[in-house]
């Protein structure tokens, strides 16, 4: 009866939406990622979106809406560096992070008064999402889902083998450049859900989970977004009947999923 | 015979370090070429130049006589490289999928692989004698049958040209032979042109009709049995360094 009268609150349907959402893309996304050994690129974005959405409160415009663009700037940025600037990649990704991370300190700093706004983005709050994140993360998500579903087999062929995808014509770096646009707009939406703080969380742990289990690549999708789905529906579950924090508990969840994962693996 | 590769007086340059320098030659279809030259000799720079991996300081290469900027046709070439050099070992590929990877060249976006697809990978791998490795992740197989899986998905485009980057470096030596007599069997009944990166200038001379020599430029790039009677190529490689090459050959 408790968990009928559970669904029936509109801030847990918004959340399961919106959770959903972000799961399958979080998972999809992040098997690349961690493949490419890309996987705190999630880590160094959420820190710049930190910044962004100080820039965002402090000039009281909604933060997400300075977010998004932003935060695929850096991305292209991070690229760029390590492109240009001939810098490894996670050397780029420091230096895009801590210009996220001090900036948004240094504005916090200045505004004096929208710290508790700010810092509630740090663990985030799925259950306090609006309608209209809602329908921002809806739409987002699909447009991530569709780029995926065309460009599948360019992903896996330049994540397979890079120099073998070029021969076949496939454009690598163009390729590069859109995975990482893709996880800009994936970290902006996941934000809200578990925070800046554990992000990065959220694009590994579904991926390390399927890669200890597959037995192919479309396995590995299918497992990840398995194991990702169940953590946002459990932890938002528990969350509420537990009263624990969303986003934390979300994010232990995927740990259980791992380390089962890995227990099954080593015992067969 | 007619050329469908042909480079005109390329450089390639790694920074201010000239790799190769003014090297021409054109292969015609039909050729089996063993592309060969000591370490550091610019060996797979060269492939990679051929292949549009890396770019020319100077001059121009033509596949299937238009320049490779332009080309497009990539399904007529498949290549093999250097064993798991580029590859990403943790990938959970099954054998399946990474033979599919070979018919992207002769996608359009976007790029879906068909049950026709599939059907054409599975014949492939009957040819090849992996069938039963199919559903198998790549990391899972001997050395020899992953080399299968790798030519399994150069081959799968029907290509017009193999090029390989020492593809017998972790083989052992029965595997290794095998592989080779495939690979002539291929050459001599399929008219597939191929171009092989080897360190074994001897080994390959039982194979291949041409020798492509170089050392950051062109030594050698001639039919093997017109090398073995070059008397310049005796006073390069000494008497009996050309012997031992030619041994095998003749």
């Amino acid at each position: 009866m408790e968990i009928i009268n559970f669904l029936q609150y509109s801030f847990i349907q918004r959340a399961f939406v919106a959770g959903v959402l972000v799961a399958v893309i979080c998972s999809a996304l992040g098997l690349f990622l961690v493949l490419r050994k890309m996987s705190l690129i999630g880590d160094g974005l959420s820190h710049v979106s930190f910044g962004a959405i100080a820039l965002g409160l402090f000039f009281g415009i909604y933060p997400f809406y300075v977010a998004i663009p932003l935060v695929i700037l850096a991305s292209i940025l991070i690229l760029k560096i390590s492109e240009k600037a001939q810098v490894y990649g996670d050397a780029a990704i420091g230096v895009v992070s801590a210009i996220g991370i001090s900036g948004g300190v240094i504005l916090a700093g200045l505004s004096h008064g929208f710290n508790v706004d700010l810092f509630s983005y740090l663990f985030g709050n799925i259950l306090a999402i609006s309608n209209t994140e809602v329908i921002l993360s809806a739409l987002l998500s699909i447009i991530v889902m569709a780029a995926i579903y065309f460009f599948y087999w360019d992903l896996f062929s330049a994540t397979f083998d890079e120099e073998y995808a070029k021969t076949t014509g496939i454009k690598a770096t163009f390729i590069n450049n859109l995975l990482t646009v893709l996880t800009a707009v994936t970290v902006v939406l996941s934000i809200r859900m578990v925070g800046v703080m554990l992000v990065s969380a959220l694009l590994i742990l579904p991926a390390v989970t399927a890669l200890q289990l597959s037995r192919g690549f479309k396995t590995a999708m299918m497992i990840g977004a398995a194991a990702s789905l169940l953590s946002v529906i459990l932890g938002i579950s528990f969350s509420f009947f537990l009263d624990l924090p969303t986003g934390a508990t979300i994010v232990m969840i995927n740990v259980v999923f791992f380390g089962l994962a890995f227990a099954y693996k080593k015992i067969s | 015979m007619s050329v469908i590769i042909e480079a005109k007086n390329i450089s390639v340059n790694y920074g201010s370090s000239e790799v190769l320098k003014n090297i021409s030659f054109g292969i015609e279809k039909g050729d089996f070429v063993g592309l060969a030259g000591s370490n550091g000799a610019g060996k797979t720079t060269l492939v990679k130049a051929l292949l549009g991996l890396l770019p020319l300081t100077t001059g121009e290469i033509e596949l299937f006589g238009e320049n490779e900027e332009r080309f497009n046709d990539w399904q007529k070439i498949g290549y093999l490289p250097q064993k798991f050099s580029t590859i990403n070992a943790l990938f959970p590929a099954t054998v399946e999928e990474v033979i599919a990877l070979g018919l992207l060249s002769t996608k359009k976006f976007p790029k879906r692989i068909t049950a026709t697809d599939r059907k054409k990978a599975r014949a492939l791998m009957a040819e090849l004698g992996i069938t039963e490795q199919a559903k198998k992740m790549l990391s899972e197989l001997s050395g020899g049958q992953q080399q299968k899986v790798l030519l399994g998905r150069a081959l799968i485009s029907e290509p017009e040209v193999l090029i390989f980057d020492e593809p017998s470096t972790a083989l052992d030596p029965n595997s290794r032979d095998a592989f080779f007599k495939l690979l002539q069997t291929l050459n001599q009944e399929k008219g597939i042109t191929i171009i092989l990166i080897t360190h074994d200038t001897g080994y390959i001379g039982k194979y291949a009709n041409k020798l492509l020599y170089i050392d950051r430029e062109l030594i050698y790039f001639g039919k093997f049995s017109e090398f073995c009677a070059d008397h310049k190529m005796k006073s390069y490689f000494g008497e009996h360094e050309q012997h031992i090459i030619c041994h095998q050959h003749n």
